[in-house]
């Protein structure tokens, strides 16, 4: 793997995860418990996906075949797609939405806090702005934990299975590849592990104060860093390219 | 019966050194959720640096009836305003 | 004051075009009057989220995908302003929502037509909220308070929605064959429920009286719907998209076009519950109400414990 290559699959890794998960996120339009809160995960799914299109931009820069953005939003398939797994499951409830959400949001204020001192200022860039943006997503998903952990005992045991269920997905948050090795040396990426501590150490404090169990899993879910993702991903992108693939030819 | 939560009137100060202005209201259980869902629907467009946030409940308004007793009184008190006074001709910064 | 003293306050107030607010005293058949409306308006705005919904997750770039999303944002927006409104006329927001899953209350009859290809999202933008937009832009000057105030906000906030839409159906026009078909297509399929939206002429308009007399009401029906269909053939023949109607003529006398006659068969059918999507859209709009129940419980009852 070249210096190039491993940049241009970390910057898919970067741009596919908001890009995933912002598409989940617009799903709630109109589905909301409270008009407010459609408003709100609206926002996060406009945040993520502009950051998908920061990161996806700069790798298509970086490939250097003259593709945009949307080429490789819309026109790649299942197995070059790099997002965690976590990203791609349905939106359920919305418990497992907000559990969901803080998983991810407490990893990506880690990591964007440590890409912000990224040797490469592109990278470093779209972190610093990345980093705002996450550090609201924490705060949303942190007190709605708090008012379904604590609120009744139906939304307690809804939020208590959404952990337990997403608890399996964390740790491919942390898995070092070939890429990130090569990244890591020349510091354009940072290293996972040393983030590994601080997250779970995070997300334990809030899930205590929200009378929520820490989750036990004998095995961590694993793939995406190979481009092999459970089935929805495929689903996904069936319902995103419809259009860039039924019209080839078309511009919109 | 269902609740659409607690009503809160949203205060925008659009930038700073300027006054926080009624924006409107919004619904929420809580005020950190009553703070993020003014930020949500109030400033999508960069209108804010500051919020404030309050249960409608603790808003009292002064009612139509009482408009007259209220603020007529202030009408003939001329002498509040720098107009009323008249100052000599040349008289400079004053 | 006594009645007669409210009347006369009332009265005075409307003439001389000065807005009444909240605290104001007024005539419990305005307040109802008002109560109706804006809950109608702000229903219509909820509702309307989910034809362009529909299309969210299947918007052909990214930058289309944002700006729809950001779209129904403001639709979402626009409909808590409205309630907003309503709320400071004595009715909760619980109340509306029963009112509408009841079918008591009422919302724009356009939403019960289906959005079916991308490029109805185009036509939504500029031919719905381009409709939407002339009537709103008269109600800035409404004389309730509240409702004026929501709908300068809206308006401003709106002025990007009808270029979005125009902007979809002009790159289609200028695309392929199928996209061009696609396009012409939505604008035959959306132009007349958008004529539609102003309501019956002014002849058959029910409750036009009194939303005159208390200036809730500028400008007519008909008014209205003349205006758009005078700034939107234009626009029509810029990207070259044929407007449905054989008998649309420009008359020099009265310096606007003359139009068919509106299907009003059609326009009461659907208002009575049988439009394509009338079931649709109120069955999602309760299951999704049902659904978040035990959110808005967990909530409050959160908020109870620490206080």
């Amino acid at each position: 793997m070249t210096k190039q290559q491993a940049l241009y699959k970390y910057l898919l890794r970067l741009g596919d995860n908001p890009l995933i998960l912002g598409h989940r996120l617009s799903e709630w339009c109109s589905r909301g418990p409270i008009l407010e809160e459609d408003l709100a995960l609206t926002n996060i799914a406009l945040d993520n996906i502009g950051r998908a299109q920061a990161f996806l931009k700069y790798a298509a820069e970086v490939e250097g075949l003259g593709k945009t953005a949307d080429d490789l939003a819309y026109k790649r398939d299942e197995r070059s797609f790099y997002n965690n797994l976590i990203a791609e499951l349905p939106i359920g409830d919305f418990a497992y939405t907000i559990a969901r959400q803080l998983l991810i949001a407490v990893f990506e204020q880690l990591q964007f806090t440590d890409l912000s001192k990224s040797s490469n200022e592109t990278i470093a860039g779209i972190a610093a702005k990345s980093l705002k943006e996450v550090r609201y997503h924490v705060a949303h998903a942190r007190d709605w934990c708090y008012r379904l952990g604590k609120g009744t005992e139906e939304s307690h045991n809804r939020l208590q299975r959404a952990f337990n269920e997403l608890w399996m997905y964390t740790g491919e948050l942390f898995e070092m590849y070939d890429e990130d090795v090569i990244l890591v040396f020349d510091g354009v990426a940072g290293d996972l592990n040393t983030l590994k501590i601080q997250y779970y150490d995070a997300v334990q404090k809030i899930l205590n104060d929200s009378n929520i169990q820490i989750p036990v899993v004998d095995y961590m879910q694993t793939g995406s860093r190979k481009g092999i993702h459970t089935e929805y991903l495929g689903h996904i992108l069936a319902e995103m390219q419809y259009l860039q693939r039924a019209y080839p030819d078309a511009t919109w | 019966m269902d609740t659409q939560l607690d009503l809160w009137e949203v205060f925008i100060q659009s930038k700073t050194g300027n006054h926080h202005v009624h924006a409107g209201s919004v619904h929420a259980s809580d005020s950190n959720m009553a703070l993020q869902n003014a930020r949500d629907i109030y400033t999508r467009r960069n209108e804010g640096s500051s919020i404030w946030v309050i249960p409608s409940k603790y808003v009292t308004a002064s009612t139509a009836e009482d408009a007259a007793m209220l603020f007529d009184p202030a009408n003939d008190k001329i002498y509040r305003h720098p107009t009323f006074y008249v100052m000599p001709e040349g008289a400079k910064q004053i | 004051m006594n009645t007669v003293d409210v009347i006369a306050d009332f009265t005075h107030k409307i003439e001389n075009d000065l807005n009444i607010e909240p605290k104001d005293q007024m005539p419990e058949k305005y307040r109802l009057h008002l109560i109706r409306q804006i809950s109608q308006h702000a229903h219509s705005e909820v509702i309307g989220m989910q034809p362009e919904g529909n299309w969210i997750t299947r918007a052909p770039s990214l930058r289309a995908k944002q700006i729809l999303l950001a779209k129904i944002q403001d639709e979402g927006g626009h409909g808590l302003y409205l309630y907003s409104a309503a709320e400071t006329l004595g009715i909760s927001r619980e109340e509306m929502l029963e009112q509408l899953h009841s079918g008591k209350a009422k919302y724009s009859n356009i939403f019960n037509y289906p959005a079916l290809t991308w490029a109805d999202i185009g036509a939504i933008g500029w031919l719905v909220d381009g409709a939407a937009i002339v009537n709103q832009v008269s109600l800035q000057r409404t004389s309730y308070g509240p409702y004026a105030r929501a709908m300068v906000r809206i308006c401003k906030e709106e002025s990007f929605h009808q270029r979005q839409g125009y902007e979809i159906m002009a790159n289609m026009m200028k695309g392929t064959e199928a996209q061009k078909a696609m396009a012409q297509d939505a604008m035959n399929r959306w132009w007349w429920p958008s004529l539609m939206m102003f309501g019956p002429h002014d002849s058959d308009s029910p409750h036009a009286g009194d939303a005159f007399a208390w200036k809730i009401k500028r400008k007519s029906n008909d008014e209205l719907r003349q205006k758009f269909i005078d700034k939107t053939v234009q626009q029509a023949e810029v990207i070259g998209l044929t407007v449905p109607d054989p008998e649309l003529k420009w008359n020099e006398a009265k310096e606007g076009y003359d139009h068919g006659e509106i299907n009003w068969e059609e326009f009461k059918r659907v208002i009575n519950g049988n439009g394509p999507c009338n079931k649709q859209r109120m069955t999602h709009h309760i299951q999704m109400h049902q659904e978040g129940a035990w959110v808005r419980e967990a909530a409050a009852a959160y908020a109870k414990q620490q206080s």
